[in-house]
């Protein structure tokens, strides 16, 4: 193994391309926990990043299982990176199973690194492997550091007379040393973490410390020679010093906890548990401040309970994913009728029914537009990176409350839990939250006398004196308020509730090319987390000189502003979606154009590569 | 939202809890009675309509909110209980009174019942048990005995029926108490100890429908025949009842469950028994006493105080100091 260089000059790559780095094991190896170590050194080295935690819905899949591999991926540079990445540079492959099912995301010529404790008959069985692809040479294509992890951990460990089950567990940072010493990472922060994470337990931080030492100097004792490209600084100079990791989670509770602060009010969140909602929950439940959580008795009473405190003059909020914002939707109508605030959160997941609820889908766009009975248009908004998950948060509160009616924001399994390197955003510059203040004007108090610009209702909430009233889910008189089964008015509270979502499009920002020319012979259409790659796809593209224009829409209800106008300007239109063509068939009705859709329902994020084929096909059969 | 002041200087009635609405229930319906108990009691409380909220989910029960000039939320069938509890969780200064039929609090909405009962949610929730579906036009409830005849069973129903009492015990419920509609002087008084209790208050009304189950509750709603059909609960009063108050309940510990006995024919007064609205296990046996076997009892069937939800657990922060220096603190830690 000695002298063993590695090459990472992959044909026709920049000096300081990005590289991606992937792990791969038993959901119990602790592979989410390296991967997040070796981001966040990634982040100290003020790299910018981008990862995708990959993993199954089996807490602990039977050990060794093709269904029960975890994994890790993550694409640094010193340039702005937009998606984890297509291809891996480096593998680590923990087990044989997870060689078999991790060994396409690695390209040809990468590294691929191996615990070889596994792959005796009796792994390479579970993993359904014939022979051992460490000695057929199948695996001739890449670059094989083949390992026995489990006996190096416990060698390294054998003096602090811990039981051979426990010094296993520490295999993950021997690993994580090992690949810290390939890119010349420094190891203080892992040792200060584990410090700090087992202070209570300091045999459990002495091994762990121990094991990631141990794996970077078997590097250096071996003299692994990484490829130079891998231990060149990608320093992104664009970074201000105070930047942090932040996942679409983290950054939607960020949003929240920001509503409560730049607000007179509370934030009341409820929500019931699922995959990959839940953690916002878990987020919120540990702030000190500003957020008031309730985990309700289901989805039902989560939408009901948020709905109750809106009603009472707090911001409800409520989060979960496709199942259960179908059964909200009978309470998202209440909201409607009923014209109060409240965010509702869908983390989209792989559907229909339980689908893969770990997977990433954006298959509940025409559900949150139109999914409710009667027509009841609320504004539906959707982040396209970590980063805009706090935006979108507030946009919508803005929107609930202007508008008194529910927001769905709309983030899938992806965006909640890829993270990236976050500038931290200037508190004082953004402006406060403003709670409408109903004044009596001596006309007397009517609930649904709407306000002419916004034809919003006044909140008032109960404990306001001299103003009690009643509203339901029946129709109302417009203005009074009253039970009202007058033909005429319920036209026109019809249309009023029409106009009034319609009329936030003329107060918020209109669309604008991201990328490419203003003639440019291709538009791509794209919506919430398929954004970085579609952007980085047509970032190269044109500068391999395609004329390729990207617009992404944040907000799906309303369309925003001079959407229409941008869509004429171009002779080909296609949307790339993680549904089956939600987007362009919205697109196709309201504009009346020939829109086509670029489709990706694999429960895993566009790879840039896919979509470069199907826009230079695209090109190729317009040019014809 | 801060606690508005009682009006203390000018005594509230009744009708100042009346809105201006037309009532649309049908002429003789129970719920009247029921309206006309709340209101007084309302005004006996005192509080400002400005501070009292009624949710209500969907049947004819549900209508209530619009009928009090209170604030008022008629919600969607069955998740009242939920709305509600999200209610106390923005304001819990509030007074917060749920209405639902045994659609909404049985049905539907069993599940939210259950979930308030047992969190303590400081409401007070009433349930017009009519035994029917009365706005859908007369289908079986989960309350109807066995054998009723609706448009949805014209055989007769086989189902067996819900004991709203047992349930709302077997929840957790830290208060719950029995009423009847037309007893007008009881009623109020149950309903006074149930807005008295902080944490969640079941208050079963038994309610008739005029139109689609008349008469359902037999005599116990009767104002005349009610004394022999039913039996009246005093906490450290002996269970005695009857027109002629010549009968009482035994409480037998060999079998764990009260026993009818004319007074005439008990050794003494010490065996009759006294009733302990703090003892669960006694509780449970009074949820099985149904008539015509039975007197019915009313009144606070269970009692116990225990920490509302509200005020203890299942919140994180509130607003307080929650400022922009917060925030900034928290992204920068």
């Amino acid at each position: 193994m000695s002298d063993t260089v590695l090459d990472n000059e992959a044909p026709g790559a920049a000096q300081t391309r990005p590289l991606v780095v992937r792990f791969a094991g038993d959901s119990g190896d602790g592979i989410q926990l390296a991967g997040a170590e070796f981001a966040k050194s990634t982040a100290e080295a003020r790299t910018d990043f981008m990862t995708f935690p990959d993993y199954p819905a089996e807490i602990r899949a039977p050990q060794g299982t093709l269904f029960g591999v975890s994994a890790y991926q993550i694409q640094f540079g010193a340039n702005e990176v937009l998606t984890p990445g297509d291809d891996a540079d480096v593998l680590v492959a923990f087990n044989p199973a997870a060689l078999k099912t991790n060994l396409q995301h690695l390209r040809n010529g990468g590294v691929l690194v191996v615990d070889e404790s596994n792959f005796d008959a009796r792994g390479l069985k579970k993993a359904k492997i014939d022979g051992n692809p460490l000695e057929d040479g199948s695996l001739d294509a890449y670059q094989v550091v083949s390992v026995d992890v489990v006996k190096r951990t416990l060698e390294a460990l054998d003096h602090l007379e811990l039981g051979r089950k426990q010094a296993t567990r520490a295999k993950n940072f021997w690993v994580l040393g090992l690949v810290y010493w390939m890119f010349g990472r420094p190891l203080d922060s892992t040792i200060d973490w584990l410090n700090a994470k087992f202070k209570k337990a300091p045999e459990v931080a002495k091994a762990n410390i121990t094991a990631v030492k141990a794996g970077h100097a078997y590097g250096e004792t071996i003299e692994l020679a990484a490829a130079p490209e891998f231990r060149k600084p990608r320093t992104a100079e664009h970074h201000k010093a105070k930047s942090r990791i932040i996942s679409g989670t983290q950054a939607m509770a960020y949003g929240l906890a920001a509503i409560a602060a730049l607000g007179e009010r509370d934030v009341v969140f409820c929500s019931y548990p699922i995959t990959p909602a839940s953690v916002l929950l878990h987020v919120l439940a540990r702030f000190e401040g500003g957020i008031r959580t309730f985990q309700a008795e289901d989805e039902i009473a989560a939408v009901s309970a948020a709905l109750g405190a809106s009603y009472a003059g707090s911001l409800g909020v409520t989060a979960s994913s496709g199942p259960g914002l179908s059964l909200k939707t009978e309470a998202i109508g209440l909201g409607v009728s009923a014209e109060l605030p409240l965010i509702v959160i869908d983390v989209q997941r792989a559907g229909p029914s339980t689908g893969m609820p770990t997977k990433p889908e954006q298959t509940d766009l025409t559900m949150a537009i139109h999914g409710r009975h009667g027509e009841a248009p609320v504004p539906v908004f959707a982040p396209a990176t970590p980063d805009e998950c706090f935006w979108v948060i507030l946009d919508a509160a803005r929107a609930a409350i202007e508008t008194m009616s529910p927001v769905i924001v709309l983030s899938d399994a992806y965006l909640a839990n890829a993270a990236s390197d976050w500038d931290i955003p200037d508190i004082d510059a953004i402006p406060d939250l403003d709670w409408p203040q109903y004044e009596a004007d001596g006309t007397g108090f009517e609930p649904f006398r709407r306000d002419g610009k916004t034809l919003a209702r006044p909140w008032v909430a109960p404990g306001t004196p001299g103003l009690a009233h009643r509203i339901g889910g029946l129709e109302k008189s417009d203005g009074a308020g009253h039970i009202s089964y007058d033909p005429a008015n319920h036209g026109e509270m019809t249309r009023l509730r029409a106009e009034k979502i319609a009329r936030l499009a003329e107060r918020r920002p209109g669309v604008q090319l991201e990328d490419g020319p203003e003639d440019a012979d291709l538009l791509v259409v794209g919506w919430g987390s398929t954004y970085g790659a579609i952007a980085q796809a047509v970032k190269d593209m044109n500068a391999e000189g395609a004329r390729i224009a990207h617009v992404h829409l944040r907000q799906l209800n309303p369309l925003p502003r001079v959407l229409g106008d941008l869509l004429d300007r171009f002779p080909q239109i296609v949307t790339a979606e993680m549904n089956t063509g939600q987007l362009s068939t919205i697109l196709r009705s309201e504009f009346l154009k020939d829109i086509a859709c670029i489709s990706n329902v694999s429960g895993q994020p566009f790879h840039v590569s896919r979509l470069r084929e199907e826009f230079k096909a695209r090109l190729e059969a317009k040019a014809k | 939202m801060n606690e508005m002041p009682v009006k203390a200087t000018q005594a509230l009635t009744a009708n100042d809890y009346a809105s201006d609405q037309e009532v649309r229930w049908c002429p003789g319906c129970g719920d009247y009675a029921i309206l006309k108990a709340v209101k007084s009691v309302l005004a006996d409380i005192g509080r400002s309509p400005d501070d009292v909220v009624f949710v209500a989910g969907i049947g004819c029960a549900a209508r209530f909110p619009y009928y009090l000039s209170t604030y008022g939320f008629h919600t969607i069938h069955g998740r009242a209980a939920a709305v509600a509890t999200g209610v106390k969780l923005a304001n819990p200064d509030l007074d917060v009174w749920v209405v639902g039929g045994d659609g909404d609090f049985l049905s539907i909405g069993g599940n939210h019942t259950l979930h308030a009962l047992r969190r303590n949610v400081d409401v007070n929730l009433l349930l017009f048990n009519n035994a029917i579906y009365g706005l859908t036009k007369g289908q079986y409830s989960p309350t109807s005995p066995v054998g009723t005849r609706s448009p949805s069973t014209p055989g007769g129903s086989v189902e067996a029926p819900v004991n709203a009492v047992r349930f709302a015990l077997g929840a957790g419920a830290k208060f719950v108490a029995r009423a009847a509609d037309t007893l007008q002087t009881h009623l109020p008084e149950v309903l006074k100890r149930a807005h008295a209790n902080r944490g969640a208050s079941f208050v079963e009304i038994l309610q008739n429908c005029i139109v689609y189950n008349d008469g359902a509750f037999g005599l116990i709603n009767d104002r005349s025949e009610s004394q022999n059909a039913t039996v009246r609960l005093e906490h450290g009063k002996p269970m005695i009842y009857g027109k002629e108050q010549d009968r009482a309940l035994v409480f037998n510990d060999g079998t764990g469950a009260f026993e009818k006995a004319m007074l005439a024919d008990l050794p003494g007064k010490d065996a009759i028994a006294v009733h302990d609205e703090t003892n669960l296990v006694r509780a449970q046996a009074l949820a099985q006493l149904d008539q015509p076997e039975f007197p019915v009892p009313l009144g606070v069937i269970y009692a116990e105080a225990a920490p509302e939800f509200v005020a203890s657990r299942g919140i994180s922060g509130t607003k307080g100091d929650w400022n922009r220096a917060a925030l900034k603190a928290l992204l920068n830690p």
